[in-house]
């Protein structure tokens, strides 16, 4: 529409200029590589910071933080050896329990829910619109909310377990993988599992053969989200699980903190250390699924 | 089966199919439209009702058998959601008008302790604090990721390694966050004779810096998504009309901007009166001041107000504490709400 009135413009001051702007351009491209090469650094400096730290020894800490750990500062490995197993608890076992709550539940929530997404897209009756409804509210709903209720509700059902609290994850996370399965079956033409009905493909088969695959690239967004969420996070187990008997990683910094009077600085640096490696090799693997998930999770939450 | 009776059997599904396919002397088209019209108007309160009660598909030859199987589809994910959303929220309520220590010995007592919630002045405290918070992060993690984005969209070399060195700290969880940063802040701050749990100002802008180094990487993933959506000719007949980077900028770039701009504003909002973590481990409420002759934290946001009332040495402010929990609750929720609408708006229609 306004193109067509502006149309002479575009001819005049076509040709010419447009060379000088164009190496001008370029030249501003690479400042702008140069700046932002600098951020990156400073970005990365808090993750390195942990690195020297690490191999600090205690009291040089908070004294020397940026600082290289060079002479007397030097620890070698004694802050990984007493972190393993500073507050009374084997950090492995930590690890080893954060492992598995996240992996459990994430396959839990990522199997039922889209099961479950798929029946309510599909049969859309009035129990499964007031099912579907009831977790989109509960996508706003803070956990502070319901956390007093929720961890009593917990105990008494004994689901305060590594092994039975993928359940407790799946009833407060099904919110959003619902409404994301949701969104997604919608999109899908209902004709290719009713051919398959047809066919004489039982439901769960339908399910498992034909909607199954059709629902990976969601599947991956859902997972990649539960799994951000559930390794890292700290107040839901801490209030459900039996924390003297299973700690998860955050869990276990935490109390590392509260248990001391004087924390050892060097040895909490270690443990941190030993805990973001593997989440820093899981996001340079999956990176992809990973950034994707998060566009794919934010463009509908 | 015997073979002669193949050719029949066949024969009868020809016939049957048949049925169903136009034929020339036939439109079956047509007549199937008006009697698709016809049953529309036809349709009673009571099939409406039905139909609104049982779902569209209901004879569809998937939906018919799937019902069967309500409670392998379904079944987990209600009873998971009832043990771990539905009955706490509904438990939750009622408690916030009990007076109790123990579920068992919850008292009906009114709307006492919203009474006693809103006269609670550390509550009042977190709460302008965590709003103050809010707002704040939400302006400077918001201006920042949009830059970030734009210039990666640029096309700048390297931008696929700035991505993911930015977005890295999303990974790491809070508690974590919390004590890296700590040690950062400490680390600076003992070459002054202070620390970062002894002062609230430096307390409030350690959080901020601590959550724009954790936020910018996830706001920027969707502000990318959003700008590489964007037609390219927009721009380009901004240019060609003659405007400057920054015209284009405002008036193509960021109305077209706007559902990205609505979901990152929404989402840093929230997350800045959610966060909790973060506050714990970075200052937990640290340091506390008297005021009135009550120890108010100073660096407390509304969540960890809320866990430290529940959890605290006082047992019977339990009530209280689930009384602000439902204020935080509508809180929240209304803040949601209230933006989306008001974003809605502006959108550009496409």
């Amino acid at each position: 529409m306004k193109t067509e009135e502006n149309k002479p413009r575009k001819n005049t001051d076509d040709e010419m200029p447009k060379a000088g702007k164009l190496s001008g351009e370029k030249k501003r491209m690479k400042a702008l590589t140069v700046v932002f090469s600098i951020i990156c650094v400073v970005y990365v400096l808090p993750v390195l910071a942990v690195l020297v730290n690490s191999f600090k020894v205690n009291t040089y800490v908070k004294t020397d933080t940026f600082s290289l750990p060079t002479g007397q500062m030097w620890a070698g490995i004694s802050n990984f050896i007493t972190g393993m197993n500073a507050g009374n608890y084997p950090f492995w076992k930590s690890a080893l329990y954060s492992l598995v709550i996240t992996l459990l539940s994430t396959f839990l929530i990522v199997i039922c829910t889209s099961m479950a997404a798929w029946y309510v897209a599909r049969v859309n009756s009035l129990f499964c619109k007031i099912i579907y409804y009831l977790c989109v509210f509960s996508m706003v709903v803070p956990f502070q909310m319901v956390m007093f209720t929720l961890s009593k509700t917990a105990d008494q059902l004994h689901l305060n377990t590594p092994w039975t609290i993928p359940i407790v994850y799946l009833g407060f996370g099904a919110g959003l993988a619902i409404f994301m399965f949701v969104g997604f079956v919608k999109s899908i033409p209902m004709e290719i599992e009713e051919a398959a009905a047809i066919d004489g493909c039982g439901p769960v088969r339908t399910y498992f053969s034909v909607v199954f695959p059709m629902l990976r690239p969601t599947m991956i967004s859902v997972g990649i989200l539960e799994i951000m969420w559930i390794w890292n996070d700290y107040l839901l187990p801490q209030l459900v699980l039996d924390v003297n008997e299973y700690k998860t990683i955050p869990i276990h910094l935490q109390y590392l903190k509260g248990s001391y009077g004087n924390v050892d600085l060097g040895a909490t640096m270690a443990i941190i250390l030993m805990s973001i490696i593997p989440v820093i090799v899981f996001y340079l693997v999956c990176q992809k699924y990973i950034i994707k998930g998060v566009a794919a999770g934010a463009v509908k939450g | 089966m015997p073979a002669v009776f193949y050719p029949v059997l066949v024969k009868e599904m020809i016939i049957l199919a048949d049925d169903k396919i136009p034929t020339m002397d036939e439109p079956v088209n047509v007549s199937e439209d008006v009697a698709e019209e016809e049953v529309e108007i036809k349709e009673t309160f009571l099939q409406k009702l039905s139909r609104f009660y049982w779902g569209k598909n209901r004879s569809s030859p998937l939906t018919k058998p799937l019902r069967k199987w309500f409670l392998l589809f379904i079944g987990p994910v209600t009873a998971a959601f009832v043990i771990g959303f539905v009955w706490p929220f509904i438990q939750g309520i009622y408690l916030s008008m009990c007076k109790f220590q123990l579920i068992q010995d919850a008292e009906f007592v009114g709307f006492k302790n919203y009474i006693s919630a809103f006269s609670d002045a550390s509550f009042m405290r977190s709460f302008w604090y965590t709003a103050l918070f809010a707002v704040v992060s939400l302006i400077l993690i918001n201006v920042l990721a949009f830059a970030v984005a734009y210039v990666l969209t640029l096309g700048i070399k390297g931008s696929n390694l700035f991505r993911t060195v930015f977005f890295m700290p999303n990974l790491i969880g809070g508690i974590v966050l919390g004590y890296i940063w700590s040690m950062i802040f400490d680390g600076v701050l003992s070459h002054f004779g202070t620390s970062i749990v002894q002062n609230s100002t430096w307390g409030f802008w350690g959080l901020i810096i601590l959550m724009c180094w954790q936020q910018i990487g996830y706001m920027m993933i969707i502000y990318v998504a959003g700008l590489n959506a964007i037609p390219e000719d927009m721009l380009e007949a901004a240019k060609i009309d003659g405007a400057s980077g920054w015209q284009s900028l405002w008036r193509v770039t960021i109305p077209n901007m706007m559902p990205s701009i609505t979901i990152c504003t929404f989402l840093s909002l929230t997350n800045g009166f959610k966060l909790f973590d973060q506050n714990l481990a970075l200052t937990n409420g640290l340091p506390v001041v008297m005021e009135g002759g009550v120890g108010v934290s100073q660096t407390e946001m509304l969540a960890l107000n809320i866990y430290n009332t529940f959890y605290g040495s006082n047992m019977s402010a339990r009530g209280t504490a689930q009384a602000k929990a439902v204020i935080f609750f509508v809180l929240v929720a209304a803040i949601g709400l209230a933006q989306l609408a008001y974003t809605r708006k502006k959108e550009v229609q496409q």
